[in-house]
């Protein structure tokens, strides 16, 4: 069930490490174990965004945060999906951007508009040269079909598409493992604070010629 | 387990929830909305929570409404960024101006307890000549309090806090020893103390409101770093678990999950009570005074919503003050890569500080004074500032998050002056209340652009000073809002008196950051509550001197 974890390994920082081993420790209380078993449980199927719109989104997706094989990939455009549809939202807004959903469904038409202007398929057919280079013009400022309708691509772009995706990348457990965060802990919090000091359930680093010290070390983390 | 408290409020029938206890309650008085009471408090947060239960202690019939839910941290609270976004104001506003304020996390929060419940715990008095910028530094505008006066009110809430700190403060006049020894220093807060000691200028343990030894059912920080997330341990000293506590067993009534809309005036032009939102139906609380507690955004939006026909401006607004001169605090960072592992989740993230450049006014060319501290971003608020502060996105975002246990941060929290285009208005739209949503207009001047300036070169120095790598600059953030209801001398200038009271309508008064006249270069919730402190003390004075309506 977990193979790609065997093969991982080879130029990551911190092989073999996985958070959600210490599910059932002290580092886990019940009320985080209740949120990250919702968020694991994602659907695949869109509720907030239309079929159209949630593939535009996934194109996107892939681009801003590009995941390696094997791995299996964090479902960054259902977890946004998720959270728009569960109604949560940062709040303020600059003067120029509609509310968050809103933001994202015009956003998201006028993305695919521009793929379809440029290269006559929408933004999830074209390749990911083309689609890099869109979204750099949309970071640029420099997007202007109607269908923003007034929105400034860059604006979008850093506020909403920018942020969100993160966010929704580096919620989930498996980018937590990826940079080596010792992720939630309470009521287990740290003991060795200070500079190479590691508490035994936090990730090993892989140094240059010991990588397989790190490697048996992280699958004892708990 | 227990019951949602963001759907149903929780205090109520006579009982509220013991924080201290999973799915435990505590007795609680309760007022019916047509007793009048001697004050209705609007906001639990720093300002509203110290000040309900100070007049409660002193014999006041207090109810303190707050719009947010009323949480217990040990059975409510995640160890996860996304999740504990419940904390934060995220209703609609808009931000605009040449620097629109990112608004949410680090500067509002909307639960009972206020942004305190997520604040950084950083706890530091003002400097003295700050209470007079104008008089003595040339810049701003004088407070109407004289800093010997506050300098016992910060004693007193330092020892409500139980706040950690070291044996000997570097700047400043004496105070009083810290009622708690320091926290041990994390990697990142020695970084702070190396390139501080690089550069020959003085560097501390901060003043932290989280437990370094055990208190009543509160146990010391375990160092798990979600501070600015909420503390499940309790550890932290916010006013959920200490002012409110104290505040109900004095007999204080607190009601969760209640927006207030409108502070109604009667035929005389005073105060008569709250129109406030609870579980979808709006009240009136009748009281002898209504004391406005909600952070310099909630607290002028109020005012204005609140125009009637007396005063059509606005509440308190005859000076034309309400909503103007909001200062934010610059937040600017440095940031860079170390070779060693520094894993600066670990801890409070800014254990460390150094305030030298708020009490050093020789080499600077700009007025005011900033901070600066050791940083500890949790992964989220991490990936986010590489990406829309750094601006990386694609491989190179995911190739450089891999390096996270490795990044070591300085940041400071800077002064900004106070300007009357930086203001808060009502926007047209409506909120899910029917309430007009505020707008925020922040830009900052050149006095600001000059501090921020002077802070980036000096702290990639101190980075620089230890061996740090691929140094970067984060230029655009900012944190705590205050002003937009300034205390001062005179009616024509000011919005409040020294005593928080409206110079327009005497039974109206304004307890929190709001009433700031100007921000200094350190973390306003000590002098938040201070001023609460002092508040009740001069209220119990006046309502003895008969000057105070109670009837």
């Amino acid at each position: 069930m977990l193979d790609w974890k065997a093969e991982r390994g080879a130029g990551e920082p911190y092989p073999g490490y996985d958070v959600l081993a210490k599910w059932r420790s002290p580092s886990w209380n019940d009320k985080t174990r209740e949120v990250v078993a919702a968020r694991l449980k994602a659907a695949d199927e869109p509720r907030f965004f239309t079929r159209e719109e949630f593939e535009t989104l996934i194109a996107v997706a892939d681009r801003i945060l590009p995941q390696p094989a094997p791995r299996p990939p964090i479902p960054v455009a259902a977890l946004l999906d998720q959270k728009l549809q569960d109604g949560v939202m940062d709040g303020y807004r600059a003067a120029s951007l509609p509310r968050d959903g809103e933001a994202w469904r015009r956003g998201l038409r006028a993305l695919d508009a521009e793929a379809r202007a440029r290269h006559d398929h929408g933004f999830a057919k074209i390749v990911e040269s083309d689609r890099d280079d869109l979204l750099r013009c949309c970071e640029a400022g420099e997007l202007k079909s109607p269908a923003w309708d007034g929105m400034p691509s860059q604006t979008f772009f850093k506020h909403r598409l920018l942020r969100d995706l993160v966010l929704a990348y580096y919620c989930h457990p498996i980018s937590w493992s990826e940079i080596g965060w010792g992720g939630p802990a309470s009521p287990r919090g740290y003991v060795r604070l200070d500079f190479n000091d590691r508490d035994p359930w936090e990730a090993a680093e892989a140094k240059p010629g010991h990588e397989a010290d790190a490697l048996r070390v992280n699958r004892n983390v708990r | 387990m227990s019951d949602d408290p963001r759907h149903a409020p929780r205090a109520r029938h006579g009982r509220a929830p013991d924080v201290f206890r999973p799915g435990g309650w505590v007795s609680m008085k309760e007022y019916a909305d047509h007793e009048t009471v001697d004050f209705v408090i609007v906001g639990t947060g720093a300002g509203g929570a110290t000040l309900a239960c100070k007049l409660a202690e002193y014999g006041f019939s207090v109810v303190a409404l707050d719009a947010g839910p009323y949480f217990r941290p040990l059975e409510d609270f995640a160890s996860d960024e996304s999740e504990q976004t419940k904390l934060y104001w995220t209703d609609d506003r808009i931000v605009d101006g040449d620097n629109p304020l990112q608004l949410g996390s680090n500067n509002s929060g909307k639960a009972v307890g206020g942004s305190t419940v997520h604040f950084a715990m950083v706890s530091l008095r003002f400097r003295p000549e700050w209470f007079k910028a104008r008089t003595k530094l040339g810049y701003g505008a004088d407070w109407p309090i004289d800093w010997r006066e506050m300098w016992a009110y910060y004693t007193e809430v330092e020892q409500a806090l139980k706040i950690s700190g070291p044996v000997n403060y570097p700047w400043g006049p004496p105070r009083p020893r810290y009622p708690y020894r320091a926290h041990p220093l994390n990697a990142a807060a020695r970084a702070l103390a190396r390139g501080c000691e690089a550069l020959g200028i003085g560097w501390t343990e901060t003043p932290l409101a989280t437990l370094s030894a055990p208190r009543g059912l509160a146990h010391p920080c375990v160092y798990r770093g979600f501070c600015v997330t909420g503390c499940s341990t309790n550890a932290k000293q916010s006013a959920l678990v200490t002012w409110i506590p104290r505040a109900l067993s004095a007999g204080a009534e607190i009601r969760d999950l209640a927006m207030v809309g409108r502070i109604e005036t009667d035929a005389n032009g005073l105060a008569a009570g709250v129109h406030y939102h609870r579980q979808s139906k709006w009240h009136f609380q009748k009281a002898r005074n209504v004391v406005v507690a909600g952070y310099a955004i909630e607290t002028p939006r109020l005012l204005l919503n609140s125009a009637n026909d007396k005063f059509p401006d606005g509440l308190a607004n005859s000076s034309g003050l309400v909503g103007k001169n909001l200062m934010a605090q610059a937040n600017q960072a440095v940031w860079g890569e170390m070779d060693e592992e520094v894993r600066s989740y670990k801890g409070p993230p800014s254990l460390a500080i150094t305030e030298h450049w708020n009490y050093e006014d020789e080499g600077k060319d700009f007025f005011g004074g900033y901070a600066y501290m050791s940083q500890g971003p949790l992964p989220q608020l991490w990936a986010n500032t590489q990406a829309t502060a750094h601006g990386l996105w694609g491989a190179r975002l995911v190739e450089e998050m891999k390096r996270y246990n490795h990044v070591v941060g300085l940041k400071i929290v800077g002064e900004m002056l106070p300007q009357e285009h930086n203001r808060v208005t009502l926007a047209d739209e409506l909120d899910q209340y029917g309430l007009r949503i505020p707008r925020v207009t922040y830009s900052w001047c050149d006095n600001d652009k000059r501090l921020i300036d002077h802070s980036i070169a000096f702290m990639s120095r101190a980075l620089g000073a230890i061996g740090t790598k691929n140094i970067w600059v984060q230029e655009d953030d900012t944190c705590h809002l205050n002003g937009t209801a300034r205390m001062g001398d005179r009616p024509d200038s000011s919005v409040v008196n020294a005593d928080c009271r409206s110079w327009d309508i005497p039974n109206l008064w304004i307890c929190d950051g709001s009433v700031f006249p100007t921000v200094g270069g350190a973390n306003p919730s000590l002098t938040i509550q201070a001023i609460a402190c002092r508040t009740a003390d001069r209220i119990r004075t006046l309502s003895r001197l008969g000057e105070i309506r109670l009837n």
